[in-house]
């Protein structure tokens, strides 16, 4: 408790910070384009795919991204691959977000109703095109409000990359609290600027779900009561 | 190389130790943090606007930060300020604290679905006040939303792992051990990994079997939970 927080401090943590940006993007456009591949492999026709796939889902799901990441980076090197933090975390980072991203996609893909999926087949679309043109479409826009919240739990477990010693948010203040013995002041700032990463996410989030929601309710109100059943 | 188990599996009595860490730290904080989080979703609903600020204050500062974060604050920060206390101690109170926030914004979910004209005839049946509470209200709720409830418990018994960073011996940190100690980091990570998915799905199912016994109308309609 000599000497204080200065200046070089916090110009540290806003390099990590930009890192844990970094990397949330990394793991949010990876994951997001492998989780995408996810979903769509999980609602195929085939089903030894959607059968290989779910237990990809579950396997991951059903462990800690923290064992992932070591799993990455202290095993990878014994079976000869070497790997540096970087890498490693985005490649956990990337398994673990595809897997969730994919089971919400996935969820929003089945509840596009029944009725578009059929009219589609009726209009001679091969199922390509009923995808691309009838399904998607609609199931992105049910996907935003989740999509955007998921981001929230990306930016936040970028901290566990602080593990395998890759200098993010968390990492640069332990470094920092290694140096001046200020627990409480130094992960506070941390938690701040987290909060300040998370806290516009969640917000925007929650408008989307309530726009959605009162979209929805509009629509049950203009549809008249006979036609529910058909959609 | 060749992968090796056997060096690894030669440890199991400290994986099971570990193990049995591990969910005790998830029963612990499940049980604390639910009973937390339902006061704080009362708290949330109620007409007391500091109760109300507290209650969303609680929740959005610790939904939008990390877990090692939080965890980091409070055995470092409590050890700063002379408050030596065992890691164990400090993993289950960061956990309770934790879940508490999720466990708010699922109950409060569930008290929203109550429909107002539900409590309306259960008064007219002349129910008392605390009949109401329990049978109309807070059971109802909480069957409503006993999925996300089961997921969330799930992902906290995952996050336990976070705590091995603090030295608490749960799972996590026998394989960090272990793995130190054989040379053998991609078998025992596997290993654990395994142990991980084999504890969510008998969590899965003994959520299951506990919402079985809690919500005997699910059980005799025959729905799934």
């Amino acid at each position: 408790m000599t000497t204080g927080l200065n200046a070089n401090h916090l110009l540290f943590l806003l390099h990590g910070a930009a890192w844990t940006i970094g990397l949330s993007l990394i793991a949010f456009i990876g994951g997001g384009l492998l989780g995408m591949v996810v979903a769509l492999c999980r609602v195929s026709p085939l089903k030894s795919v959607r059968l290989a796939t779910g237990t990809y889902v579950q396997l991951v799901q059903g462990t800690p991204l923290m064992v992932i990441l070591f799993m990455t980076f202290f095993g990878l090197p014994a079976l000869g691959l070497k790997i540096s933090p970087l890498t490693a975390a985005s490649a956990s980072l990337l398994v673990y977000v595809s897997a969730y991203l994919g089971e919400i996609w996935r969820g929003c893909i089945l509840s596009v109703p029944r009725a578009q999926w059929e009219a589609a087949e009726c209009l001679a679309l091969t199922r390509a095109q009923r995808m691309r043109k009838v399904v998607l479409p609609q199931a992105i826009r049910i996907a935003t409000p989740p999509t955007v919240g998921f981001m929230v739990q990306i930016v936040k477990n970028t901290s566990l990359a602080s593990v395998v010693g890759f200098v993010e948010l968390a990492r640069a203040g332990q470094i920092i609290n290694n140096s001046l013995f200020e627990p409480f002041l130094v992960y506070l700032i941390i938690a701040a600027v987290y909060f300040a990463l998370c806290y516009p996410l969640s917000r925007w989030s929650r408008r989307l779900e309530r726009r959605s929601a009162r979209a929805q309710e509009a629509r049950s109100l203009s549809t008249p009561p006979g036609q529910l059943s058909l959609t | 190389m060749t992968l090796d188990f056997a060096a690894v599996l030669s440890r199991w009595p400290m994986f099971l130790d570990g193990a049995i860490v591990t969910v005790k730290l998830a029963t612990g904080a499940t049980v604390i943090g639910f009973a937390i989080g339902t006061l704080f979703a009362i708290a949330k609903r109620s007409n007391v606007v500091w109760a109300q600020r507290v209650a969303s204050a609680y929740v959005e500062a610790i939904r939008n930060t990390p877990l090692l974060v939080q965890i980091f604050l409070v055995y470092f920060g409590l050890s700063s300020i002379g408050l030596k206390l065992p890691a164990i101690t400090v993993a289950t109170a960061a956990l309770i604290i934790n879940v508490g926030a999720y466990a708010t914004e699922i109950m409060r979910a569930g008290f929203d679905s109550i429909h107002k004209g539900q409590v309306e005839a259960a008064e007219c049946l002349a129910l008392s006040r605390r009949q109401v509470y329990w049978h109309v209200v807070l059971l109802p709720a909480m069957e409503r939303v006993y999925p996300a409830l089961t997921s969330q418990f799930v992902l906290l018994m995952l996050a336990t792992s976070v705590c091995s960073q603090i030295s608490a011996e749960e799972l996590t940190a026998v394989a960090n051990f272990v793995q130190s100690d054989t040379y053998r980091p991609f078998e025992t990570y596997v290993l654990v990994g395994v142990l991980y998915v084999l504890l969510s799905l008998a969590m899965r199912a003994a959520f299951w079997g506990l919402g079985m016994w809690l919500f005997p109308r699910r059980r005799r309609l025959g729905t799934a939970l």
